[in-house]
């Protein structure tokens, strides 16, 4: 049976669309978005124009929930997608470009790490996690001491090549950096790894992915369902399809592997 | 093969402690170009090492030293080096010295040495980083210094110890020195045994710290109980025997009759006292840390087995991703970002919203940026000696496309002009060419270049002397690689 739209039907699509578009805004407290939402769950005719209107503007919709909205991902190319080069821009020239560009995408990284510590919690849509900033850097940091150790272990010598300074492992690049700094005016500097961590942090507030809770720990925040949805559905798979490219992988028990050090440094 | 790896591995650990020394010996090296003082009369390395002395004293579990109180404390030690400057100029010494040490300037705030190893690869130059005082946040937000492992072992020098056996070994050789009376040498071994005390400290630091993120699958079993009763019993015996030296030295002090011998065992004393009040500290972080794990096990235990296919974020993509070599880690970090940042309508200017931005409050700043102080402008002196008509007429003057022509001649015809300054401009600008800058004259494009040339003759001249030089103006060729032809 061929399905007819009507313009009415094509404007509710893209209205929902659109409410997908203002990251904030949340069905429990619109009554019309929240009507949206139930139709598209019930309705598959409307879910399919939905998912037209939204491919035609370079959209992708990963999922629409009461709890979450309309989650949207930009497709490549899209007017709407966010680049690496303009969130990374505010660095410094003399640095290396893609060393910033790690170090921003490893705090990324962290940051849905640290929000969602088993794979469970990615896995349970009731699951709300906490992040702020100390832990971020303390993770990541924390990381590095491990696989400083491990590298230790191997008994080679690692220290990086002076002339060959792409093949520095990432860890090493992070741990070097300074966590904080004081400027002349005893504000933090933004080039480190706390000012570059609460950045993020901030960035994803903004984009309704976060919602500040307190100012504790260079300020904590906890994430949202959308955040979820946008780290499960796409970016998790995005990053390990590089990792597979690149046949570095894990297998991961139901526990997570994100354990407390172990107490071999003090004999 | 073995052997030689062995002593290459010995000759690497050597090199790093050399290059551990460097940035000191380095501050001495450049205090001579110092524009705002003349620095040399300041030992820089002994004010870094007395700096590294501070910062580590000042540590404990939770802060560092604040920047002002090191410098505080700094200036009484660089005011003896030289009584006769103004405290302004110790203070700056002393801040000069701290910013060296933490290397602010650089992104990374550390230093940098490249050494050579020989591996299975054939000589290999690596790079050697490491840093000396370090800046860290506290939790309320204000920025401390902390001793590095690195400038403790510099200070200290001894690299590559034990810590525990290092403090046992302390602890009786300052036992005997004060049953020998020996106070000077005893107050160096408890100096040395409370940077071990610093150092065992800032190793359980990281740990706790470790275990306060930790959360799930800790080995409560064994590992955990083992790590905090096997601190405890140090701690255990660390307070007998520092008890027993307290004791014995307030003892010599009080019965002391040598003034000195009195001031020594008094700051003894103290250094043992503080010994003592550290490892209180340490004892009540312990205690602390099996509540926090017992909460944050009970809080965590419960999770069932996942519900759908998902990732471990940690597991599959932090840690590999971590591990890559930079330029293979550009593209999972890349595409992860892309990924998670979500979409950012593109912005559309409306009338009505533009108006109330327009009338809308300056935002409240943004806490990384500091204010930008408004720079007071005074308007430039005028610093031109020549005005525009005295260097018109010297440039007619100078023109010589014909014939080369002598200085002298060009001082009387300027002097005949009667233009006051022209002769000074003349002979200054026939002074400049005798170097003319041709490669410049080329980049820039110019069409010709005055060249002077010095053929011995000697210049009679009221005002000026020297050389009676040849003035010529040369041609620049631009097309081929001849690029003047000289007169």
């Amino acid at each position: 049976m061929p399905v007819t739209h009507t313009s009415v039907d094509a404007e509710a699509a893209a209205r929902l669309v659109a409410f997908g578009m203002r990251p904030k805004q949340l069905p429990a407290r619109d009554v019309v978005y929240g009507e949206l939402v139930r139709r598209y769950v019930e309705d598959n005719a409307f879910k399919a124009l939905t998912h037209a209107v939204a491919a035609g503007l370079g959209l992708m919709v990963l999922e629409v929930t009461q709890q979450a909205g309309c989650v949207l991902a930009a497709t490549d190319e899209s007017v709407f997608e966010i680049k690496m080069d303009s969130y990374a821009r505010q660095a410094k020239i003399r640095e290396r470009r893609e060393t910033e560009k790690v170090l921003h995408g490893l705090i990324h990284l962290a940051t849905a790490a640290l929000g969602y510590p088993r794979p469970d919690d990615l896995a349970n849509d009731t699951y709300i996690g906490r992040v702020s900033v100390e832990q971020v850097d303390a993770m990541v940091r924390e990381a590095a001491r491990v696989l400083d150790e491990r590298a230790q272990e191997a008994e080679a010598n690692n220290d990086p090549l002076a002339d060959a300074p792409e093949l520095e492992q990432a860890w090493r690049a992070y741990a070097r950096r300074p966590a904080a700094a004081a400027t002349k005016d005893g504000r933090m500097a933004a080039d480190t790894t706390r000012g570059m961590v609460a950045r993020a942090l901030r960035f994803l507030a903004e984009q309704g992915f976060l919602v500040p809770v307190s100012d504790e720990q260079g300020g904590t925040y906890r994430t949202t369902p959308r955040y979820q949805v946008q780290v499960r559905e796409l970016a998790a798979d995005a990053a390990f399809d590089d990792l597979l490219a690149l046949d570095v992988v894990a297998v991961a028990g139901a526990g997570g592997t994100l354990r407390a050090a172990a107490s071999d440094t003090l004999q | 093969m073995t052997a030689a790896g062995l002593a290459d591995e010995g000759l690497t650990r050597r090199l790093k402690a050399l290059a551990c020394t460097a940035p000191l010996h380095d501050l001495d090296a450049r205090k001579a170009k110092l524009d705002w003082a003349d620095a040399t009369i300041y030992q820089m390395a002994e004010i870094a090492l007395h700096t590294i002395d501070q910062v580590t004293i000042a540590m404990d579990f939770d802060t560092g030293a604040g920047h002002d109180e090191v410098i505080d404390r700094l200036l009484p030690f660089i005011a003896v080096q030289a009584p006769s400057r103004m405290p302004d100029e110790h203070v700056r010494v002393a801040k000069w010295v701290l910013d060296n040490l933490i290397n602010v300037g650089t992104t990374d705030r550390g230093f940098r040495r490249v050494y050579g190893s020989l591996g299975p690869g054939g000589y290999q130059r690596r790079q050697f980083d490491f840093k000396l005082l370090v800046e860290l946040a506290a939790p309320d937000g204000e920025v401390y210094l902390r001793a590095t492992d690195e400038a403790i072992n510099v200070l200290v020098g001894a690299l590559d110890t034990d810590v525990e056996s290092a403090q046992i070994a302390a602890e009786v050789k300052l036992e005997n020195l004060i049953n020998r009376g020996r106070l000077a040498d005893a107050k160096l071994a408890a100096e040395q045994a409370r940077y071990r005390t610093v150092q065992y400290g800032e190793t359980l630091r990281a740990k706790l710290d470790a275990t306060r993120r930790d959360v799930r699958a800790v080995d409560w079993e064994d590992e955990v109980p083992e790590l905090i009763e096997s601190a405890l019993g140090h701690i255990e015996s660390r307070f007998r025997a520092e008890n027993a030296i307290l004791k014995n030295i307030t003892t010599a002090r009080d019965e002391s009759e040598d003034a000195d011998h009195k001031r020594r065992a008094a700051e003894l004393v103290d250094i043992v006292a503080d010994c003592i009040r550290r490892h209180t500290r340490l004892q009540s972080r312990l205690a602390d840390a099996g509540a926090v794990f017992r909460a944050e096990q009970d809080r965590q235990q419960f999770s069932g087995p996942p519900q759908r296919a998902t990732l471990d974020l940690f597991g599959q993509l932090l840690m590999p991703t971590l591990d890559l070599a930079l330029a293979d880690a550009v593209a999972p970090a890349e595409h992860f970002f892309h990924a998670v940042a979500g979409i950012a309508p593109p912005v559309v200017p409306s009338l009505s919203s533009l108006v109330s931005l327009l009338l809308r409050p300056a935002p409240e700043r943004d806490q990384l940026i500091g204010e930008i102080p408004e720079p007071e402008l005074v308007p430039a002196e005028v610093s031109d000696r020549f005005g525009d008509d005295v260097w018109r007429l010297a440039d007619e003057l100078l023109d010589l496309p014909e014939v080369p022509r002598r200085l002298s001649g060009l001082l009387a015809d300027a002097r005949r002009s009667g233009q006051p300054g022209l002769p000074s401009l003349v002979a200054l600008r026939a002074l400049y060419a005798y170097s003319p800058e041709v490669g410049a004259a080329r980049r820039q494009g110019e069409r010709q270049v005055l060249l002077a040339v010095d053929d011995g003759t000697l210049l009679d001249d009221p005002d000026f002397g020297g050389a009676d030089l040849l003035l010529y103006t040369a041609q620049v060729e631009r097309a081929d690689d001849e690029t003047e032809e000289v007169a």
